[in-house]
């Protein structure tokens, strides 16, 4: 087993152009302002059942997503905006997905666990701990396959296979990572390790929680501890690790560590951590380091900074207008989607008005016609 | 045509689909080299090769998880999982995840999948091997249920499986892979899953019943002909496939005979019986002339070799309903 240590991110920072930079700072914060005004909106009941908000954690699913190519495969668990967004979901309809509206990603039957674009190759969004982990497998055996058996080519994609640290415990993330070791996968297992599952601290629910990456080693599988609070450290840990699993075709764990600034969901007493613990953590914010080196190192003016936050708003705005504006699902809406077909109750499938729109927006973007915004 | 056993006719219906479709992989414990457990892939291995025909570790979970992911990306896997006892561990990837892709992602993912699992008693092996869990996943939305009778309809029913847009699981009755022969066309064709076949025409007494117990029924009937009884024509109904649920054939069926027996091995409370009696409480009510009857396994797990054909709906029992309903 490889062990890697935590890239350093100063040495590294100067390689990633300053535009690249900016944009990872708009997408961490757009992540946070939409988690912001999710909780407000939660509070003012626009939201149903369960919310579970990604604040602290930006910097994990803007750098991953950064280190990959849009086309490998991600799939996550139920705290899945970030990764949604990060992967480049428009707010508007993840936001309308929450309202449980139409116009949401899952035509607002889903809700808050279950984001899917796959425009985008975002897999979800999935509401059982760690039993995604056997999917990220299948996406890529299934990129493998479709490379190598069907096109007759080499294996060039990487699935990143999100997870929190609560599944290490579940029995089908062994099962995935055995299978992924088996079948020589190109996949990378994220834990994002924020140290509680739900209420349970990981050193009272995971045997060797203290070094997670000692699983890994179970299975032969290279490891990485990488700092999920800060950006830079985890593009630059995450992409040579993607690079060589793309070109190796063997399967990584990385121990991501990170913390949830919130409770596990919307109605959390966080009675099994201090308040202490949780400002040492508020005080190494991702958002507040990235900013911080772009106007210390970078040349980015706090005029600019405000910039971006504004423009950030307004999208959030936007889209919880654009939310608000959209009707919920027609009654007949429960009956479609169960079957292709349609037989007994149920009235066949279509595709949410996400891709509809989308695609007629690539449309009229290709044969450069006018078009609302 | 060729003279196959129901073991020959799955597996020339796997080289069919996998030849002309490369997206049909299969995948499942000792498939690969050693031809699965009921050699149901026997040559498969050889002839595609370890990419098509996977052999994974144990672990159904693992299995039909990773089959979704494939499925998901576009592929058409056709998981085995040994016996149907092992689905338990797969439960979870089956009922949270395959089953509610297409609605959680409202029609942007679908799990165009086929698990395949020997089912049923019959063969002198214990519990977890001789199951018949078939109601479990017919009352799970979004699953689609299939279970032959015959070599020829488990040809039919698995290309149109495999072909199928949603999951579907496909039950294969252990008891039947070589009890008997039948010709089967070497030609793909498909029968449509959720068609019932009529087996025998009959005029007095509806028997509805799928998998295995088919034969039973029609040993049953065979006996209620021979001995010549009045009131005892018997109309067969194999359902071929238990979700979606043929109920137009039997509607049209208890409406002419008005008299019903449903046979399987599940055992009785809330098997899929009890839905199919419903069913036909539902629309044929004032048609009925005696209550419908059902021929099951008992409410017990099911027993061990000794005690195996005093569980299963053999013959005698069969008979004896009949000899019931047609004195009602």
């Amino acid at each position: 087993m490889t062990r890697t240590a935590p890239a350093s991110p100063i040495n590294r920072a100067a390689r990633i152009p300053t535009k690249t930079l900016r944009q990872w700072l708009r997408d961490m914060l757009l992540i946070r302002e939409f988690e912001v005004r999710c909780m407000q909106a939660y509070q003012n009941k626009k939201i149903g059942g369960f919310c579970h908000v990604y604040i602290g954690q930006e910097a994990v699913a803007v750098g991953c997503t950064a280190a990959v190519r849009p086309d490998d495969p991600i799939i996550t668990a139920y705290r899945c905006h970030g990764h949604a967004l990060a992967r480049g979901m428009k707010s508007k309809y993840c936001m309308a997905e929450l309202f449980g509206r139409i116009g949401g990603c899952a035509k607002g039957k889903g809700g808050s666990m279950h984001m899917f674009d796959k425009t985008r190759h975002f897999y979800g969004g999935h509401g059982i701990v760690g039993a995604q982990c056997p999917l990220g497998t299948g996406l890529a055996f299934a990129t493998k396959y479709i490379d190598e058996v069907i096109e007759g080519g080499q294996s060039g994609k990487v699935t990143l296979c999100f997870m929190g640290d609560g599944a290490l415990n579940q029995g089908s993330f062994h099962e995935a990572m055995n299978l992924a070791g088996i079948l020589d996968l190109p996949i990378i297992f994220i834990c994002e390790n924020n140290g509680y599952s739900m209420g349970t601290a990981i050193s009272r629910g995971t045997t060797m929680g203290h070094e997670i990456t000692s699983k890994a080693a179970g299975y032969g599988m290279e490891s990485a501890v990488i700092n999920g609070m800060d950006a830079l450290s985890v593009f630059n840990g995450m992409k040579p690790l993607a690079d060589r699993c793309r070109e190796t075709s063997r399967p990584v764990f990385v121990d991501m560590r990170t913390y949830r600034f919130k409770g596990h969901s919307m109605s959390d007493p966080r009675k099994y951590r201090t308040k202490e613990e949780e400002q040492k953590h508020e005080a190494d914010d991702p958002i507040d380091r990235l900013a911080a080196q772009l106007i210390n190192d970078q040349g980015m003016s706090k005029e600019e900074y405000d910039e971006l936050i504004k423009d950030v708003r307004n999208e959030v705005r936007e889209a919880m207008e654009w939310a608000d504006a959209s009707p919920p699902p027609p009654l007949e809406e429960l009956y479609t989607d169960v079957y292709v077909e349609t037989w007994g109750p149920y009235k066949g499938t279509s595709p949410p008005m996400m891709f509809l729109e989308e695609q007629a927006e690539a449309e009229a973007q290709k044969s450069g016609a006018k078009r609302r915004p | 045509m060729a003279n196959l056993t129901l073991v020959q006719a799955i597996n020339l219906a796997l080289i069919q689909e996998m030849e002309a479709d490369d997206r049909v992989i299969l995948l499942g414990e000792d498939i690969g080299k050693n031809g699965g457990v009921f050699r149901v892939t026997e040559g498969l291995w050889q002839r595609f090769g370890p990419e098509r025909v996977v052999d994974t570790p144990l672990a159904e979970s693992g299995i039909i998880g990773t089959a979704i992911g494939l499925a998901m990306a576009g592929l058409r896997p056709v998981p085995e999982i040994q016996f149907e006892g092992f689905l338990g561990p797969a439960y979870d990837q089956i009922c949270t995840h395959a089953a509610r892709m297409r609605t959680r992602t409202r029609g942007a993912f679908s799990v165009p999948m086929t698990i395949r699992v020997p089912v049923g008693g019959g063969i002198h092996a214990p519990e977890l091997h001789s199951d018949s869990p078939e109601a479990i996943y017919a009352h799970t939305p979004g699953l689609k249920v299939v279970m032959p009778s015959s070599p020829y309809d488990a040809k039919g029913l698995l290309i149109s499986a495999i072909r199928d847009p949603d999951p579907v699981i496909f039950f294969e009755p252990k008891r039947i892979y070589r009890a008997f022969r039948e010709e089967v066309p070497e030609d793909e064709y498909t029968i449509p899953i959720g068609q019932a076949r009529v087996v025998t025409e009959g005029d007095d007494i509806t028997m509805i019943s799928w998998g295995a117990p088919v034969i039973q029924c029609m040993q049953a009937i065979e006996k209620a002909s021979a001995s010549g009884g009045a009131g005892k024509s018997i109309e067969l109904i194999d359902l071929r496939t238990i979700k979606p649920l043929d109920i137009a054939t039997i509607i049209t069926s208890v409406k002419k005979t008005g008299r019903v027996i449903v046979v399987h091995e599940a055992p009785k409370t809330a098997g899929f019986g009890a839905e199919i009696a419903t069913e036909i409480m539902e629309h044929c009510f004032l048609y009925l002339e005696a209550p419908p009857q059902r021929v099951t396994g008992f409410d017990t797990i099911m027993p061990y070799y000794k005690l195996e054909l005093d569980y299963l709906p053999e013959e005698p029992r069969i008979s004896e309903a009949i000899e019931q309903l047609a004195a009602f």
